[in-house]
This record gives C-alpha cells, sequence and structure tokens, in this order.
C-alpha cells in the first residue's frame, strides 16, 4: 500500500516524515523563545532500504511559531528513515536547515529567562497551559514551548509512519530544584495523535540552560483511562 | 403646510402619548378630476386639522390622510356626499403608534443583543442555543429553527435553516461540532450564521442570489452531548471529549466516533471496534441517534446538493473518498473547486489549507459523513479541518475565532456559489 518514489507533498505520508524532521529540528534548537513548526513540503520521496526501513527524502519549509505569520520561512531538507523492527525503534534523521545561524538569536531573551528562573527561591508551578480556551499567560509562554522542545523528544521517539503527534497541551509545570545550574523542570504534557486522534499523557523531567539547552532526562508514560494498559507502541 | 406640519409633529414627538387615540388614516382614491379639485382645496383648508400623508396629484395615486377623531364623522359624511371612495388604512393611529414604538424596542433589545454577542469567545451550549433564538427573532422572515431530534442525553438537536421560500428548494447541508473538542468549529458556525443573515439583510453578493434558488441548512452544533461535557473542567478527560456519550459494550467506556458511524463502507479499515478507542466507529451503522436524526433529515428532504462539514485541526479543505485511495467519479471537478475555494480562503489572511481526499490527507477512514453523503448523491460534498497546524491544535486561542471563520466563509461562499451555478 505504501508507495515508493515520488510523494505528493500535500499528502499524509511526505507531511508525517517532515513532522518527524521539525520533532528533531526543535529537540536541537529549541528553546523558551522559538519553537518550529511545518509551514509546507516542497517535494518528498520514499525507498524501502536494505536493512528493512524506509527512508524520506524531504524538501520543506518552517517558521518559528513565535515570530507568527509574519516571520521568515527556513529552507529545511531532511532524510528521515523509520525502521522497519520487530519492536518500535525511533527513526533516524539527518536534518539540514540553510541559514539557521542567520535567523535572530533569542540570547537575550533566553539569558533574561534563565536569571529569572535560576534563583534557588523559584518554585514556578502551574497546571492547564493553555487552558480550555486556548489563554496562556505571557510568563508562562516561554515555559510551554520548553515543554514543547522536551515533548519533542518524546514525539521524535515514538513516531512512526503511522503517527502524526502534537503537543495538545501542558497539563502540568512543576519547577525542581536547580542542578548543574540548569533549570530543572517536571511536565506533564499531552500529546495528540493526528491518524488515531488519540491523546497520550506523558511526564517528563527536563533541563535546559541558555548553553546546554534542552535535555530530557526521565520519561513516564501515564495511562489516562483505567482500561489502558500500555503506551500506544 | 410644512411648517406647521413639523411643529405639529415635533409637538407630538414630545407629548407623544395619547396624542393620537382615536385618530384615522383614511386613503381616498379619487376617481376623476374633480374629486382632485375637491381633495386640493381641503388640503388647502388649514384649520381643519386634517394630516394630509401624501397629496392630492392625480388619480392614478391615492391619497392618504390623518383624521383627527373629532373631525372623523364629518369628513367620512363629506366624502360620501361627494362619492369619493375611501378605505380605513389605519383604525387608530395611537394603537399603531404603540404597536410600533414595542416593534422597535423589541427590535433593539434583539439587535442588542446579538450585536453585543462576543463572536470572539467561546460559549457553551446554552449560550449557543440562545444566539440561535435570537438570530431567529431578528430575520423571522430568513431563518428558522428546525428540531431534527433528540441526542443520547435527551438534548435537542437543532439546524437553522436560511429561507427565502419554496417548497424543498434545492438544499445546502453545513454542520459543525460533530467532534466535540473541536470548538473552532462551532464557534466558527455561529460568526457564520451571523453573517449569512447580514449579508442577505444587506444585499451582499452572493447571499441573495444563492438564497432566491437555494435553502441554506446549518447546524451549528451536530453533537451536543460531546460538546457540553468539554465544558465540565479543563481536565484532558474532559476538555478534549470528542464522541458522542452513549453507553457501550464496555461499562468503563462511553461514546462513538459520530464520524465513522455513518453507513458508508461501515466496518472497514480506518475506525476501531474497540469502544475506548477515540475512532471506534460504534456497534452498527447509524447506531448513535445523532447521526441518526441528520441522516433521517437529509434523506426525507430529498433535495440537497451539497454537504459540508466543519472540523479541526489541520487545514485541509478535503473531498471523498475516506475509506478507499481510488478517486471519486467527480475527483477532476471536486478538487478543482476545493483548489479555488482555498484560494479565496487565502486570499483573506494568508491561511494555507492543503486540498486533497480524506484518504490522501488524513488516512483511510470508515463511515464519514462526508463519504455518506456522496455515494447517496450529494455532489457536492466537502470537510475542512480549520486552524491551526498543530500549534495549539484543539486549543485555538480565541482571538483567532473571528478571523478563522470570515476566511473559511471566503470559501464556503465560493462552493455554495458554484454549487447554485451548477444544478444537476
Amino acid at each position: 500500500m505504501a508507495s515508493t518514489g515520488d510523494l505528493e507533498p500535500t499528502h499524509y505520508p511526505a507531511r508525517r516524515a517532515a513532522q518527524v524532521a521539525l520533532h528533531y529540528l526543535n529537540t536541537h534548537h529549541g528553546s523558551p523563545f522559538r519553537v518550529f513548526g511545518l509551514q509546507q513540503v516542497h517535494k518528498a520521496s520514499a525507498e524501502d532500504v536494505a536493512a528493512g526501513g524506509r527512508k524520506y527524502k524531504l524538501d520543506f519549509s518552517v517558521t518559528d511559531w513565535g515570530s507568527g505569520s509574519a516571520g521568515p520561512a527556513l529552507r529545511c531538507s531532511a532524510d528521515v528513515l523509520f525502521p522497519r523492527t520487530e519492536r518500535h525503534s525511533a527513526p533516524k534523521v539527518e536534518l539540514h536547515c540553510e541559514a539557521l545561524q542567520q535567523i535572530n538569536s533569542t540570547a537575550q531573551e533566553d539569558d533574561a529567562f534563565y536569571q529569572k528562573y535560576i534563583s534557588p527561591d523559584s518554585t514556578v508551578s502551574a497546571r492547564d497551559i493553555p487552558d480550555s480556551f486556548g489563554n496562556m499567560s505571557e510568563e508562562m509562554q516561554p515555559f510551554w514551548r520548553l515543554a514543547r522542545v522536551a515533548a519533542s523528544f518524546i514525539m521524535l521517539r515514538e513516531s512512526s509512519e503511522n503517527t502524526e503527534f502534537n503537543m495538545a497541551k501542558v497539563a502540568s509545570i512543576t519547577q525542581q530544584e536547580s542542578s548543574e545550574e540548569q533549570l530543572m523542570l517536571e511536565f506533564v504534557v499531552l500529546l495528540h495523535d493526528f491518524p488515531s486522534q488519540e491523546i497520550v499523557q506523558w511526564k517528563l523531567l527536563a533541563s535546559w540552560s541558555p548553553d546546554r539547552g534542552v535535555r530530557v532526562l526521565q520519561t513516564e508514560w501515564q495511562p489516562r483511562c483505567p482500561h489502558a494498559t500500555k503506551p500506544p507502541n | 403646510m410644512r411648517l406647521y406640519l413639523a411643529v405639529f409633529a415635533l409637538l407630538a414627538a414630545v407629548h407623544c402619548e395619547e396624542l393620537f387615540n382615536g385618530d384615522q388614516v383614511l386613503r381616498i382614491n379619487a376617481e376623476s378630476e374633480n374629486h382632485i379639485q375637491i381633495l386640493k382645496k381641503l388640503e388647502r383648508d388649514v384649520d381643519s386639522g386634517l394630516d394630509f400623508w401624501t397629496h392630492a396629484v392625480s388619480t392614478e395615486q391615492p391619497v392618504d390622510i390623518r383624521v383627527p377623531h373629532s373631525s372623523l364623522y364629518a369628513l367620512k359624511d363629506f366624502l360620501k356626499k361627494n362619492n369619493i371612495p375611501f378605505t380605513v388604512i389605519i383604525n387608530n393611529v395611537q394603537e399603531h403608534l404603540v404597536r410600533e414604538r414595542e416593534e422597535m424596542v423589541r427590535n433593539a433589545k434583539m439587535e442588542s443583543k446579538t450585536k453585543s454577542f462576543n463572536f470572539a469567545a467561546y460559549h457553551d451550549l446554552e449560550t449557543i442555543y440562545n444566539f440561535m433564538d435570537t438570530l431567529v427573532a431578528n430575520h423571522s422572515k430568513l431563518i428558522s429553527k428546525v428540531n431534527i431530534g433528540s441526542t443520547y442525553e435527551n438534548r435537542s438537536m437543532y439546524v437553522l435553516k436560511f429561507s427565502t421560500g419554496g417548497e424543498k428548494k434545492p438544499a445546502i447541508w453545513i454542520d459543525a461540532g460533530i467532534h466535540a473538542r473541536e470548538w473552532i468549529s462551532h464557534a466558527t458556525a455561529v460568526w457564520l450564521a451571523d453573517r449569512i443573515a447580514k449579508d442577505f439583510k444587506e444585499n451582499r453578493a452572493h447571499v441573495p442570489s444563492i438564497l432566491s434558488q437555494m435553502d441554506i441548512y446549518l447546524m451549528i452544533v451536530a453533537n451536543p452531548d460531546g460538546y457540553v461535557f468539554t465544558h465540565i473542567s479543563s481536565s484532558p478527560l474532559s476538555r478534549f471529549w470528542c464522541k458522542s456519550r452513549s453507553a457501550t459494550s464496555n461499562p468503563k467506556c462511553h461514546g462513538v466516533d459520530l464520524n465513522r458511524n455513518w453507513d458508508a463502507e461501515f466496518g472497514g479499515p480506518g475506525a476501531s471496534d474497540d469502544p475506548c478507542a477515540e475512532d471506534y466507529r460504534g456497534p452498527s451503522a447509524q447506531s448513535e441517534i445523532e447521526v441518526k436524526n441528520i441522516v433521517k433529515f437529509i434523506m426525507s428532504h430529498g433535495n440537497f446538493k451539497s454537504f459540508m462539514t466543519l472540523h479541526s485541526y489541520m487545514q485541509l479543505l478535503m473531498y471523498p473518498y475516506g475509506y478507499i485511495g481510488i478517486d471519486a467519479p467527480d475527483w477532476p471537478e471536486l478538487h478543482d473547486v476545493a483548489t479555488k475555494a482555498s484560494k479565496a480562503l487565502n486570499s483573506w489572511h494568508g491561511t494555507v489549507y492543503k486540498v486533497g481526499s480524506i484518504f490522501h490527507t488524513i488516512d483511510q477512514a470508515s463511515g464519514t459523513s462526508v463519504d455518506w453523503a456522496y455515494l447517496r448523491g450529494i455532489k457536492y460534498s466537502f470537510a475542512f479541518a480549520l486552524r491551526d497546524t498543530g500549534e495549539y491544535g484543539f486549543l485555538l486561542p480565541a482571538d483567532q475565532i473571528v478571523s478563522t471563520a470570515r476566511e473559511t466563509w471566503f470559501a464556503l461562499r465560493y462552493i455554495m456559489k458554484y454549487v447554485c451555478d451548477h444544478p444537476y
């Protein structure tokens, strides 16, 4: 059923693979003031590979959600390999975006944010970001973006050709004691998988600093319904 | 005469109450030049107290006169003696004024209710239902509310019918909210209802011409039970509820995906038979009362030419099929219409929608409403997935409602005009 060769850029196989590349991009270049979203796929192709997987070649554009529709689009190309193994294993991504270094640096905002919350007295704690109506305070926005970046690690890891993840909501943010000059944040995030329409909940512990970026230290899948017994994959 | 009337009118305005009690307005139908001369002379008599609303000019035009109560008998006698025919067109001017004033006040209240209705906010079911009633009252000649049946939890399912009259004119169907958590779809539909009414009232293209040939049926909340459930709390189990609220074979899991429950390749791949799954198809096609009500309504009407459904998110404009990857017989035309509609949408804010069949843009899906409509011969069947593309997803900020609704309107209007221009 899956097609090999050129793919229609507006159809879901190309879009799902591009979304995986986006998750990868965000794990590497996301920050409290930068999260990338897919603008559109320009070209895509796929082929089965020798080791039993499927490799997608993509040409696509991304935008920084922070700058809105007015922001510049970055052109990227990526190879996304979905392994075909007994048990699920994470896709492998090779990514190149032009002019990545040239987009406006968020170093100032990153530093200000870091200085504000690295203090030992800081105990940020919040729920429902955004709320049911899409509202989010300005103070929470960088935390929401950090959650989104941290969630990208999970979404990247859990992705397959049959999934398309986005972060639906941050259920809770609880700042932990800082460690090794890293902001430590415990998030509970809700991920939405577009094909199955399922919402899955994950708890994770992440660290961040302007120097080291986002690192995810622990993840834990959380059953939401009493009947659920195991994670999707 | 004019000055006299003006002063009189001013005084009347100041002392409005009871000034015209018992006064009548007579319509005089002059039949000869002689009659005209008599009426002209009457009008020249300033002391008569007669208030000529229209002047005696020719036998072609009636002459309307407001006659003070005290002069009524005398004037009627005079007209009869001269064989000048007349009729009483307003029996009691005071009563008439009171009724008119009451209606104006009522209208102003209604107007301010819809004017003050906040389209840039998400509203609960009761507020939306009240909005519908207000809209109908404000546009009672154009819009009526049709109750097409009850939900699982016994709530009414309403459709707004926009019609300029006629028997079962060819019709367009638009529904929103079949998936409860997709709040932008309900909010968009609320705005659309108001916009269609406004465009008709203000004679703005293409609504009057569309409504002269077709009726529009707009169902703002296709899944009321689910929508109410999403308002219970901000907990994900509530706000992200998608399905209906019916009991299933699993006591721990409720609800059916109403967009997998239609009799269109029901049971095929692209839906689940696990009651706990988000895309649970239900035990059988049309098992859900909500789907059954819509099906019954559309089938018994029998003259729908277009079926469109609003969802979120992903910014897609889709056409059949969902259940299979082959092109629908009308694929070239549907693709062309959808492409042009998405361009119309894009022209407003630059929002980019992708166009394609459900199967190819989302995934294989069986038992969908759009497939059902198309397989029943409703050729122009489309599904919208509104904003955004994943940044906020289901939690689209309310400040995007109006721009989303407006750009969606441009696409819908294009499609409706096309359907109108291409009868079949």
